[in-house]
């Protein structure tokens, strides 16, 4: 009888964020993602380094320490094109450090899209080819295969899952949100309706959510939370079913919950405990795919996304700026694409990382929870403003260098 | 002569308007005593002497928030504090404190007090000399909150200011009107005396070399008109029905953008609705400029828009006429008197500003007529002419009042 299993996922990733980019610089300067100040958070080497320190770093290590104790710890990561850019510039030995875990065999590292974008609501083409040079990468960088897809913010519905089982992949991954999910539990592996060979793994969000959002809340009647308690919980939690998906940002470990939390203790102690009941372990995404089979079809028309509490795409594409802005960006692509300019290619895609138009949602105004939003600009519309400019020195740069397209105004 | 802020320390258009004034009266044979209420060096000032009435510097002046009255005034004289300058108040009360020395030691034919921050001073002044007092209106309270509602303490000093003068001094037709409907001052106690522009203030070496807006360049070359407006963004400024005709206009015809100067409370608003009308590659935001990249903007502008909901006059239509902008004024705002090259409608049509802005962006011939005639007229307004009106309006007075 297989073993019960945690498939703990983390998922890696830095934008490129814009810098204050004015309608004097239209047309001007092309250098959008360069802010000349090196001590605000919009100066993405200056945030990569902190971030590398704080996280990247001592959670690599930490991985490594497990894999080397447990022979039955696994994980799954998922790394974004821009974060393994930066990495490649800032931090070189954290892509060293990842390409010594993958060589364990027991670190998988799972698909997307190259620039964390939205591209599939926008383009096909665009996202496949988003998809597939994530791929080459991974396979160049780590020389390793991609068969697990998942998609930016977890976005998921009916028409992915076809796309992802037509491609090729062994399984995609989700929210397991009660609406979808009624009567039933996130910890089985699932199959997306009308396919044929892909398997559906759903994050289980509430053991998630209490390690990556509550375990320093001094508010929460939990807290503190320890190996322990948490190994009750999955143990509880699991009974006599399969696994547990829990699916989280890898910036959770030492970033959204500093070092000084506890959080590193409380994951090794975790692991440990977890693994002192033989009748449990770890599977990676793939291999819990392979271990078991799907208990039931699940169907998802409309959009879910692992994101507040409406789990929808409304904090990016919420409001009418978000809107806009996309529209402009990705209405350049065919004139953008044809140029084979590669500097202008890059650019533009830099500009469909999610985080852009995260930066201009404007609902935790009215929610009043303002405190939910990070962003290294003052408002969400001073983000929208320098973004546009961005979007009209594309305009130009296609129109004077390429001849092509029109500048709009 | 008791003013709030003369030019280099000036936040608005009253300080502008001081110094040309002043200067051409001087020129024009007046003396003239000019109080204001901080300490600072005043270059090429010498037509006139300058008082000083506190220590404050002009900076921590502007933090006093002379154009926010819904701030914080809500002393009144007897109950301010003159020792707290970090007060409104207390600063305007060791100006009346000041002007009463000031008057005790030296005789004066006439007093000229400009808006509500000196009308208290101009008052007391009045009542210790029994000289003359004029008070010169360049906004009331209603023009600033853009409303009926506005504060209740400044309404009562404008009253108050407006009733104990011998003459007022109204910048335009509309702020005359609104002397007379809102507090019921009779008209021919008035005189509307139009402010006009100084172009030789303007640096004359200044030329316009294409690099400060270069993608607005570019679409001028791609045929586009760039529409204008340069302002603070508040209510008071119309900035939303503006959008919207934007929008509606855009409809129609494309081949326009929308650069909007300045920065205010209502910006977010304004990107808000330029991105919910669809239409916000159209609009460009600057924020707050000064300098060059400030008179670039009205190089670059083809046409102005003052979209005011209530402008005493608006000195910076005749700056961007002076730029080459054709113009389009409100029906609302006091320049618009002066001028006739000029396309005006009611701040609230949309559909008739729309039309306009189609007309002169799909005729060349209708923008270069407007853009030279209206050069000919600002021209003709001069401060000289101005001042001679002041110089007559003073001199009636002291034979009037006689002793």
């Amino acid at each position: 009888m297989s073993k019960r299993g945690i498939v703990l996922y983390l998922h890696i990733h830095q934008p490129y964020r814009v810098r204050k980019y004015s309608v004097f610089d239209t047309a001007d300067k092309h250098d959008y993602f360069n802010d000349p100040e090196y001590q605000t958070s919009r100066n993405n080497e200056q945030v990569f380094k902190k971030v590398a320190d704080k996280s990247y770093r001592p959670m690599t290590a930490l991985l490594e320490k497990m894999l080397a104790t447990h022979s039955d710890f696994k994980v799954s990561l998922s790394i974004t094109g821009t974060f393994i850019e930066q990495a490649q510039a800032w931090a070189p030995d954290i892509i060293d450090t990842i390409k010594r875990l993958v060589e364990t065999g027991r670190v998988e590292i799972v698909a997307e899209t190259y620039y964390h974008s939205l591209a599939f609501f926008y383009s096909r083409d665009e996202f496949e080819h988003q998809v597939n040079i994530h791929k080459d990468k991974i396979r160049e960088l780590f020389g390793a295969e991609t068969t697990v897809f998942r998609n930016t913010e977890l976005s998921y519905n009916d028409d992915l899952a076809k796309w992802a089982d037509e491609a090729g992949f062994k399984g995609i991954l989700a929210e397991g949100w009660d609406p979808i999910l009624e009567w039933r539990s996130p910890n089985f592996v699932y199959k997306p309706k009308d396919t044929q060979n892909i398997a559906l793994l759903m994050k289980n969000y509430k053991l998630s959510d209490d390690v990556a959002f509550r375990f320093s809340n001094q508010n929460w009647s939990e807290w503190p939370l320890n190996a322990d308690k948490y190994s009750q919980w999955t143990d509880a939690a699991l009974w006599d079913q399969s696994i547990i998906n829990l699916f989280m940002d890898f910036e959770t470990f030492g970033e959204h919950q500093w070092e000084d939390t506890g959080i590193f203790n409380f994951f090794e102690a975790f692991i440990g405990k977890w693994l002192e009941n033989p009748g449990n372990t770890f599977y990676t995404a793939s291999g819990a795919i392979d271990e078991f089979k799907p208990a039931g079809e699940i169907s998802m028309p409309h959009t879910v996304t692992w994101a507040d509490t409406e789990r929808d795409l409304t904090a990016w594409l919420g409001n009418s700026m978000q809107q806009e802005a996309l529209r402009y960006l990705y209405a350049m692509e065919k004139d953008i694409l044809q140029t084979n300019d590669m500097e202008l290619i890059n650019d533009w895609r830099k500009l469909q990382t999610s985080d852009h138009v995260y930066f201009m949602c404007t609902k935790w105004f009215s929610d009043g929870d303002v405190h939910a939003y990070f962003s290294p600009y003052e408002s969400p519309y001073d983000a929208f403003l320098y973004y546009m400019n961005v979007i009209r020195d594309l305009r130009w740069r296609l129109h004077h260098y390429h001849n092509t397209g029109a500048l709009n105004g | 002569m008791l003013g709030w802020e003369l030019p280099p320390h000036n936040s608005g258009g009253l300080g502008v308007a001081c110094y040309h004034m002043s200067k051409a009266l001087a020129i024009a044979g007046a003396e003239i005593d000019f109080v204001i209420p901080y300490s600072a060096e005043h270059p090429g000032v010498d037509f006139m002497r300058i008082h000083s009435a506190t220590a404050l510097t002009p900076l921590e002046r502007y933090g006093l928030g002379a154009y926010d009255s819904s701030k914080v005034i809500s002393k009144t004289m007897t109950k301010a504090d003159m020792n707290d300058l970090k007060d409104m108040r207390g600063v305007q009360k060791r100006y009346v404190k000041f002007v009463e020395n000031l008057v005790a030691e030296n005789d004066f034919d006439v007093i000229h007090a400009h808006d509500w921050l000196t009308m208290e001073a101009g008052m007391r002044a009045k009542e210790l000399t029994d000289a003359p007092l004029i008070v010169h209106v360049h906004a009331t309270e209603f023009d600033r909150c853009g409303s009926e509602a506005g504060n209740p303490l400044v309404h009562e000093i404008e009253y108050q200011g407006l009733m104990m003068a011998d003459r007022i001094f109204a910048v335009s037709g509309i702020t005359k009107g609104i002397i007379m409907q809102k507090y019921g001052i009779p008209e021919d106690k008035i005189e509307v005396v139009h402010n006009a522009i100084d172009v030789t203030s303007f640096d004359d070496s200044y030329v316009y070399d294409y690099s400060t807006y270069k993608y607005l360049d570019a679409l001028k070359e791609e045929g586009y008109t760039v529409v204008m407006t340069l302002t603070r963004f508040t209510v008071q400024k119309g900035l939303t029905n503006f959008v919207r005709a934007a929008a509606k206009a855009c409809e129609k015809y494309d081949k326009m953008v929308f650069l909007l100067v300045g920065d205010g409370e209502q910006r977010d608003e304004l990107i808000q609705l330029a991105s919910n009308l669809g239409i916000s590659d159209k609009i460009f935001f600057t924020g707050f400029v000064r300098g060059k990249q400030w008179r670039d903007a009205y190089s670059v502008g083809d046409v102005f828009v003052m979209s005011s909901v209530s402008e005493p006059f608006g000195l910076t239509a005749l700056e961007a006429a002076h730029h080459g902008n054709a113009l389009i004024i409100s029906k609302q705002s006091g320049v618009g008197e002066v001028l006739h090259s000029i396309f005006r409608y009611d701040f609230w049509d949309e559909n008739v500003l729309a039309d306009q802005l189609i007309g002169i962006a799909t005729s060349p011939a209708l923008k270069e007529c407007l853009q030279n005639d209206v050069k000919h007229e600002y021209n003709r307004l001069s401060w000289n002419d101005v001042a001679g009106k002041m110089m007559n309006s003073y001199q009636s007075m002291k034979q009037g009042v006689g002793a």
